[in-house]
């Protein structure tokens, strides 16, 4: 049975298809008018949900579902830096949510703009800020701090938790670089060496990169796949350097994107979305002409696919706005930002509209 | 005191339009507000204090972004957020 799970600018939705995947049913809108940035279902006791969402003028929040979306409560303490915070943060935006290790019911760990760290442990009810993190003597230089003002303001994203070990996580700042604690946070350091910052200074730094989206692979721990501003890249530990492998990729598609999806059964098997990063970075499809591309032996090559996508397309795929279910085949799935969610029921080969007219699509998740 | 509430924070006052809430400070009627409608307050004030961009806050006629000004008996508060969005 496979559920998606829709985060929107306008709210969230649930889309259901069913053990086929051949009929898909779309929820009524939950929290319509919200800005709704991502809602995950924890992999633990596979029922509450939460969500992240503000609106464009209240303040950032947090959502909780005990019973698969129901019915839904505020959380009681939602992400927020500490009262008196030592450079007078404020958050404006719950980013993104990763459920914590599965010895640690009820932690999860959430990623803010700006670039800040929290964590609950009490499924989402009450959370407290990751003062190892935000308090770090270096996070000033780490993070963008005074926040710039992108369009979508700094963002704390791919927060992972090695499934081996609860202490030992990820998480990449957009802009910032990817980062590693070995000691559940306390610590910190960079782990951007190999990857490219084609737009600072000096083209490899030792932070201060753009990853867009970092994964891990849970069957293969030391296996890490990361789409970046400056290309797709693997790295295997311990050894910790990035390796483009998207140079592997066609050169007039290019390698630069927002998602990296992993098969879930299959280290070598991963599905990126391309986009336009030429010129002022329209961030929509290579020419207009909308493919996924699949590597089926760890970015040594990759596979154009796009049998049933439309011929022309200018839209973008947002990081959290790909997912892959555990079907045989993987189901893969991804929303656009003209509010549509194609799926493919053949991991790839060939798609389908299966939604449509929705907002502009921030996340999609499988539940 | 009177306290008036805009359509988008009504989720939490079971729509009401209008509610009671009592201090002797803007701040302090906030704080009664969020004890009365939990939840309420971080939506139009950050952890630093600062009442958010959009939101204003008026004592009877007079806009406010100083949580710490005085009220007086009889006082009125507006809370209103920026219209604008799309």
């Amino acid at each position: 049975m496979t559920t998606l799970l829709i985060s929107s600018r306008k709210g969230a939705f649930v889309l259901d298809g069913g053990g086929a995947r051949a009929s898909w049913s779309l929820s009524e809108p939950m929290f319509l008018g919200h800005i709704a940035n991502h809602m995950v279902l924890d992999p633990r006791d596979r029922t509450t949900l939460l969500l992240g969402a503000r609106t464009g003028h209240l303040g950032p929040t947090l959502f909780r579902s005990t019973d698969l979306g129901r019915t839904w409560n505020e959380a009681a303490r939602p992400p927020a830096f500490a009262a008196g915070d030592r450079l007078g943060r404020a958050l404006n935006a719950v980013f993104w949510l990763t459920p914590g290790h599965a010895s640690q019911p009820g932690v999860w760990y959430a990623g803010g703009s700006p670039q800040g760290l929290f964590r609950t442990d009490d499924g989402g009810d009450t959370w407290e800020p990751v003062d190892g993190w935000n308090d770090h003597k270096m996070w000033e230089e780490w993070a963008e701090w005074p926040e710039e003002n992108t369009p979508d303001g700094s963002m704390l994203h791919s927060i992972i938790v090695d499934p081996r070990d609860a202490s030992h996580m990820y998480l990449g700042l957009s802009a910032g670089g990817v980062f590693e604690t070995t000691d559940g946070g306390a610590d910190w350091h960079p782990l951007n060496q190999g990857s490219l910052a084609l737009f600072a200074p000096v083209p490899d730094p030792e932070y201060g990169h753009d990853p867009h989206c970092v994964r891990l692979h849970p069957l293969r721990p030391d296996r890490l796949y990361q789409q970046n501003h400056c290309g797709i890249y693997r790295m295997e530990r311990p050894e910790g350097r990035w390796v483009r492998v998207g140079d592997n990729m066609p050169r007039d598609v290019g390698d630069i994107g927002f998602p990296i999806e992993l098969h879930p059964r299959d280290p070598d098997t991963a599905w990126v979305f391309p986009m336009d990063g030429t010129d002022v970075w329209p961030r929509t499809s290579v020419d207009g002409r909308p493919a996924a591309y699949v590597t089926r032996d760890a970015g040594e090559t990759w596979t154009r696919l796009d049998r049933g996508l439309p011929e022309r397309a200018w839209f973008t795929v947002k990081r959290q706005a790909m997912t892959v279910d555990d079907g045989d085949p993987v189901g893969v799935y991804f929303g656009t930002t003209s509010g549509e969610i194609w799926a493919s029921t053949d991991e790839g080969a060939s798609w389908k509209c299966v939604a449509q007219h929705l907002p502009e699509i921030y996340s999609v998740e499988c539940a | 005191m009177n306290v008036r509430i805009p359509d988008p924070l009504r989720s939490y006052t079971n729509q009401q339009k209008a509610v009671e809430a009592a201090g002797a400070t803007v701040d302090a009627v906030l704080l009664d507000l969020d004890a009365r409608y939990p939840g309420i307050r971080f939506r139009m004030v950050d952890e630093q204090g600062r009442l958010r961009k959009h939101m204003k806050v008026f004592v009877n006629e007079e806009s406010v972004r100083d949580l710490d000004t005085r009220l007086q008996p009889g006082d009125e508060l507006t809370i209103m957020q920026a219209l604008s969005g799309g």
